[in-house]
């Protein structure tokens, strides 16, 4: 019988004592388990969200918030950026450095399933040259979309591609059409509902926050209603240009900007049918086009060729990301830009490790530490309860001393008895940890699209072995040492 | 077998007092000898015999077992030879609760060092008619039973010599001869010397070789 057996059965001789301790141990494990993934499993999804382009280039302002917004769908657009600034990635200034250069439209929503889901307005170029991470052996991940589906194209105008968890929560497939909201709707608000998208595409999970937003054609959403800048006219000077200035002229002129670039598609438009007029009574020639375009198969956008897009001189955006040729480039463009009047550009990876360490980083640690302290409790609760069975357990050891077991022996067999209670109680603790991972996974894909379930694990977890056999190590040595000492002859004295 | 030449051993009371309790000046038990030493409760038997199994240090002397002077041994040395050499029945049988009959008796050979025979146990428990109890935990055994596995355990390491400690003391007369019958017969068997010690006349008559504890101690006899 090895020393290992007769500790087990010492435990289960205890039944209850030793289940409340191990029952302890276990919390505290659980809870160091649903800390360790649930961090790791943000950090993954933050991180990967910050994978695939360089660069974020946006209006001056909070880098953070720039990012949240932009690639994490979260918080307020800071402000626009002229759509020249997006160009000179495109054929300018930026041009050499950058091998890819994806505008970025935001402020719509859309409602389902009691969620806002963000509406970007973007071109086909996200899902086609940016790859949203790397494998484990180093090979890209790219974008790709459910069969049936597949990504807009630029020249269809009212075409978009939705994540999987809109798709799931709102029950939309390719072909159904959708209404963007105006602005950052939250559920049970009034919104304005924009033109209707038709969806081409639904992607494929990809575990970043793009699961949770819908993209239309950058083109059409230029064409909403609202979607304009004001003309250039009243515009400053794009080179001099006035972030405030322009929000507030933004603000005054909407409707009337609106207009112009409304009126000027409509001029192309000017034998197409207008009966759906908009609420506030403006010719429209989005409407139109899309009126037309209800009329029509769903997945036919061959008349988007006769709407005029947008000019440029009206257009902004909100961000770009930037893909640059090589890495070598992107001190250099990120200062150039930073040190120009017109935008920002940040590093998002950066930003999301500043924003952890700053915020997330602390969190966890205080998590850590409360559950640490809860093992540590736990572990006290081992050396209570197996100091407490000495005195009655006295004359086991005297036994064992007297058919040979040597002072070591019998300290090594209290000891594997706390490192099996802790252990034990650990493991039950990982299941019970993970086990409260697979009750939440719904609600985290819902809420982020990133699978998470019972077999997720942080590398971490195994840490907690050893540490759980030193902590038991450390707790069981005083009733070890007290095993030790054991005085044999009068351990085995006959009772009464 | 054994071999005790001028052992002392004496405790000390809490107020710093020497308290002598063993001053035996020779004592020697053949190899396949069978031999009870008598005397009252407390009056030193049993520390002679954790003596003897090296669980106590004595003061003085010397303690031959099977050729090995056990007062010139490590405690870590003793442990062994306890283990290999010498078995020991208590007084209350000291079987573990949480352990079969089986286990109890393997529990005898886990510190040995050596390769565990379970069949050796099995065998051993089945001579002593205890083989559809082998699973059965002591509190489902009988006192009688108990014994028996406490016997089994004390001779599965095939000792040299079995020490028994009032092996008859808690047990009602009925039994008394039966747990005394069983050890001899287990020892020739075996082939292992036997010493026993008892306050008990009846057990002692049963013996050829008795020794009065209080003739060959040297410790001057005080009350009880």
């Amino acid at each position: 019988m090895s020393l290992w057996k007769i500790a087990w059965r010492s435990i289960t001789q205890r039944g209850l004592s030793s289940t409340l301790t191990g029952l302890s141990m276990a919390l505290g494990v659980a809870l160091v388990i649903v800390v360790l993934v649930v961090y790791g499993v943000l950090n993954d999804y933050f991180l990967q969200g910050a994978q695939g382009f360089h660069l974020i280039v946006g209006a001056k302002g909070s880098k953070q918030q720039l990012v949240f917004n932009t690639i994490y769908h979260l918080d307020q657009p800071i402000e626009n950026i002229p759509y020249a600034y997006y160009k000179e990635f495109v054929d300018g200034q930026f041009a050499s450095a950058t091998r890819v250069a994806v505008p970025f439209c935001l402020g719509d929503s859309y409602l389902a399933g009691g969620q806002a889901f963000r509406v970007v307005g973007t071109t086909p170029a996200l899902f086609d040259q940016i790859e949203y991470g790397r494998h484990s052996d180093g090979t890209p991940k790219l974008y790709a979309f459910e069969p049936g589906g597949r990504n807009f194209e630029s020249g269809h105008f009212f075409e978009a591609v939705i994540g999987s968890v809109v798709a799931r929560e709102s029950g939309l497939q390719v072909g159904d059409t959708f209404q963007p909201s105006h602005g950052i709707v939250e559920p049970g608000e009034e919104a304005h509902a924009h033109d209707e998208f038709t969806i081409v595409g639904i992607l494929q999970p990809t575990g970043t926050p793009n699961d949770r937003a819908l993209f239309v054609n950058i083109e059409g959403f230029y064409l909403l209603e609202d979607h304009a800048k004001p003309a250039p006219a009243e515009e400053t000077n794009a080179d001099d240009h006035d972030h405030a200035e322009t929000q507030q002229s933004a603000a005054e002129d909407d409707r009337q900007g609106a207009h112009v670039a409304q009126q000027a598609s409509a001029d192309a438009h000017a034998g197409a049918p207008d009966d759906a007029p908009h609420a506030n009574g403006h010719g429209d020639a989005k409407e139109q086009a899309h009126e037309h375009h209800d009329h029509d198969s769903a997945a036919d956008h061959d008349h988007d060729h006769a709407v005029q897009p947008l000019p440029e001189e009206l257009r902004e955006v909100t961000a770009v990301l930037v893909l640059l040729v090589n890495d070598l480039f992107s001190e250099s463009v990120f200062t150039e830009v930073n040190e120009g009047n017109v935008a920002q550009a940040v590093f998002p990876a950066r930003e999301i490790a500043k924003f952890f360490a700053t915020f997330l980083g602390p969190v966890r640690i205080i998590l850590l530490a409360l559950t640490v302290l809860i093992i540590i409790v736990a572990g006290i609760g081992i050396l209570v309860s197996i100091y407490n069975s000495m005195s009655e357990r006295r004359r086991e050891i005297a036994i064992m001393r007297a058919l040979g077991a040597s002072r070591h022996a019998v300290m090594l067999v209290i000891l594997l008895e706390s490192i099996l209670l802790a252990l034990a109680g650990g493991l039950a603790g990982c299941f019970v940890g993970h086990g409260i991972l697979g009750l939440i996974s719904p609600s985290i894909v819902a809420r982020t699209g990133v699978s998470i379930g019972f077999l997720h694990y942080d590398l971490q977890e195994a840490l907690l072995i050893p540490a759980l056999i030193v902590l038991a190590a450390v707790v069981g040595f005083l009733p070890a040492l007290s095993a030790y000492r054991t005085d044999v002859a009068d351990s085995l004295k006959p009772v009464g | 077998m054994l071999l005790i030449d001028g052992l002392r051993k004496a405790y000390y009371e809490p107020d710093g007092s020497r308290l002598p309790i063993l001053d035996i000046p020779r004592f020697v038990l053949s190899a396949g000898e069978h031999a009870v030493i008598r005397g009252r409760s407390g009056c030193g038997k049993t520390t002679l015999l954790h003596a003897i199994a090296g669980l106590v240090r004595v003061d003085q002397g010397q303690i031959v077992v099977d050729g090995t002077d056990v007062t010139r041994l490590s405690e870590a040395a003793r442990d062994r030879l306890r283990a290999r050499r010498i078995g020991y029945v208590f007084q209350t049988f000291n079987l573990l609760g949480a352990f079969t009959a089986l286990e109890n008796v393997l529990l005898g050979m886990t510190f040995t060092g050596q390769k565990r025979d379970v069949d050796r146990a099995r065998s051993l428990l089945a001579r002593l008619g205890l083989a559809d109890r082998l699973q059965h935990r002591p509190s489902a055994l009988s006192v009688g039973e108990q014994q028996r596995v406490a016997v089994a355990r004390s001779l599965v390491n095939r000792p040299g010599l079995l020490l028994a400690d009032e092996p008859t003391a808690n047990i009602d007369p009925a039994h008394q001869q039966q747990v005394v019958d069983l050890i001899r017969k287990s020892c020739e068997d075996e082939h292992v010397t036997l010493l026993l010690v008892t306050h008990s006349s009846e057990v002692a008559e049963q013996f050829d070789r008795v020794e009065e504890f209080e003739q060959f101690n040297q410790v001057p006899v005080t009350a009880p």
